[in-house]
């Protein structure tokens, strides 16, 4: 069982993330750490408790250009805020599936990424929003896209000793629009089979974001198509979707999601597009 | 900064219902478990002990959280109100209304059942049937009363909105 650790500063909270190495876990909303505690699938020697740290970056700071996210926003919260409601409509749709209101009165947006469950909700749409990572250590922080900090099931570029402080997101461009899909076995608290987010700007350039299709999230784009064309979509389709690689497990089999992520994709597409302000309305 | 070694147990300071509470737990115990072994509030149940059925349902500083997934020590200077702390003794009209609806079976699920919706009737006076039944998603009731459940949330917040 873990020691508890509850750092006051950003300072102590990389010292002892620094100190446990490997066996070092930064603890947020717990409903990732708890359960894998409790199954011992992590087995940390002690947990650092973010949750009382005064000098991390705001919960969320919003700006003409960006929105920026810290360690301990919750899910909760982010579904409940107007900007995000409104300029990342993908975001919150995906946000509101994780497990329950108490679950997400707990839960931390960016811990969804650390966790990296190729099925986190929330990775598709941060990855087609272009969310970008800030991970500090005691040697100072540094910056990555969200496509790159993905590294594989349970693997991100946040290593031992280090601590993502902060997600940025652009603001989508003036006449995008956007939306995600996802399958699951029942509604409610249950993993995604399948998930899609869909970014379509004002000239119809598509970009994807899948989930539970590969060992990590997956992010595709592709130039301008006429989404009044259906053959031009399913071609543009094949494209996006050919890096895809499920496997079968209790949730489906390889085929059966290969299957359903090309009609979600469709789905999330033309909902995306049909969510698109004309650019002159949307200054 | 506060350390709490594996083995050893740790002073956690919290309120619960009002009331200031000392409670010793060694740090990987949950605020479920202070709870009921601790404090002596069995009123918020253990069940699946992974967030998934919300039978241990709490408020902790006012929003609804599964204390199975909080450990005791992350309580430390904040607020709990459980089960035993919506009323200050008898039943709340909540409460009337789920014994009214004959939504209470054999009983298990309920504390956190109406710990869900007093939340939800807090952060939302008037919600609609799908806002009820979303708010309660993660309360599983297996002897499966949710119509009644539903309904009287429904009649508490007509009660308390004055209709
Ligand atoms: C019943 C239930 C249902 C769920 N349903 C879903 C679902 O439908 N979809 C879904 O995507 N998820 C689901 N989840 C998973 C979970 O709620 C999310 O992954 C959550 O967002 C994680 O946030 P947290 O703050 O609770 O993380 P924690 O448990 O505190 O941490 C998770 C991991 O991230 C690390 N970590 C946390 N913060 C940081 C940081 N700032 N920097 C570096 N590492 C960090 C931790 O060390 C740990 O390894 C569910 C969980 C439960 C219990
Ligand atoms: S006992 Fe906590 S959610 Fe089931
Ligand atoms: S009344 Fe029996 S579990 Fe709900």
């Amino acid at each position: 069982m873990p020691k508890y650790v509850r750092p006051a500063t950003r300072a102590e909270a990389l010292a002892a993330l620094a100190e446990g190495g490997a066996a070092a876990r930064p603890l947020v909303g717990g409903t990732d750490l708890l359960v894998g505690l409790r199954h011992h699938t992590v087995e940390p020697d002690v947990l650092v408790d973010l949750k009382g740290v005064t000098d991390l970056p705001e919960p969320i700071v919003v700006t003409d250009d960006a929105v920026r996210i810290g360690a301990t926003y919750t899910l909760g919260e982010l579904v409940a805020h107007p900007v995000v409601q409104e300029s990342y409509p993908a975001l919150v749709e995906a946000a509101l599936t994780v497990g329950s209101v108490a679950i997400r009165n707990r839960a931390s947006l960016i811990a969804n990424s650390c966790n990296a469950s190729p099925a986190a909700d929330t990775a598709p749409p941060l990855l087609v929003h272009g969310a970008s990572v800030t991970i500090a250590s005691a040697d100072g922080d540094r910056t990555a896209t969200l496509d790159e900090f993905f590294l594989g099931p349970r693997r991100t570029l946040c290593g031992p000793g280090e601590l993502v402080v902060r997600l940025d997101l652009p603001r989508p461009a003036a006449g995008s629009g956007s939306a995600f899909r996802r399958l699951t076995r029942r509604r409610g608290v249950d993993l995604a089979t399948v998930s899609v987010a869909a970014l379509v700007d004002a000239d119809g350039a598509i970009v994807l974001g899948m989930g539970a299709v590969g060992p990590r999230p997956l992010l595709t784009r592709t130039g301008p198509v006429d989404l009044a064309d259906d053959a031009a979509l399913d071609a543009a389709l094949d494209e996006l979707l050919a890096p895809a690689t499920p496997i079968s497990d209790v949730r489906g089999s390889r085929e059966y999601r290969l299957a359903m992520l090309r009609v979600l994709a469709k789905r999330a597409v033309l909902a995306a597009a049909d969510r698109r302000t004309p650019e002159e309305m949307a200054s | 900064m506060t350390t709490v070694p594996t083995e050893d147990l740790q002073t956690v300071t919290l309120t619960v219902n009002g009331s200031e509470r000392t409670v010793a737990v060694p740090p990987h115990r949950t605020l479920l478990d202070g709870l009921r072994d601790e404090v002596g509030l069995p009123g918020t149940k253990s069940c699946c002990a992974e967030g998934e059925c919300g039978a241990c349902t709490v408020l902790l500083d006012g929003k609804a959280v599964n204390s199975c997934l909080v450990l005791c020590v992350e309580a430390e200077g904040h607020e709990v109100t459980t089960v035993e702390g919506l009323s200050d003794g008898g039943l709340t009209d909540l409460q009337e209304e789920f014994l009214n609806a004959g939504a209470v079976q054999c009983g298990f699920c309920i504390p956190g059942q109406v710990v869900s919706a007093e939340y939800l009737l807090r952060t939302n006076p008037s919600p609609s049937e799908p806002e009820i039944r979303e708010a309660l998603s993660g309360n599983l009731c297996r002897c499966a009363g949710y119509q009644r459940i539903v309904r009287a949330v429904q009649a508490t917040a007509a009660r308390r909105n004055g209709q």
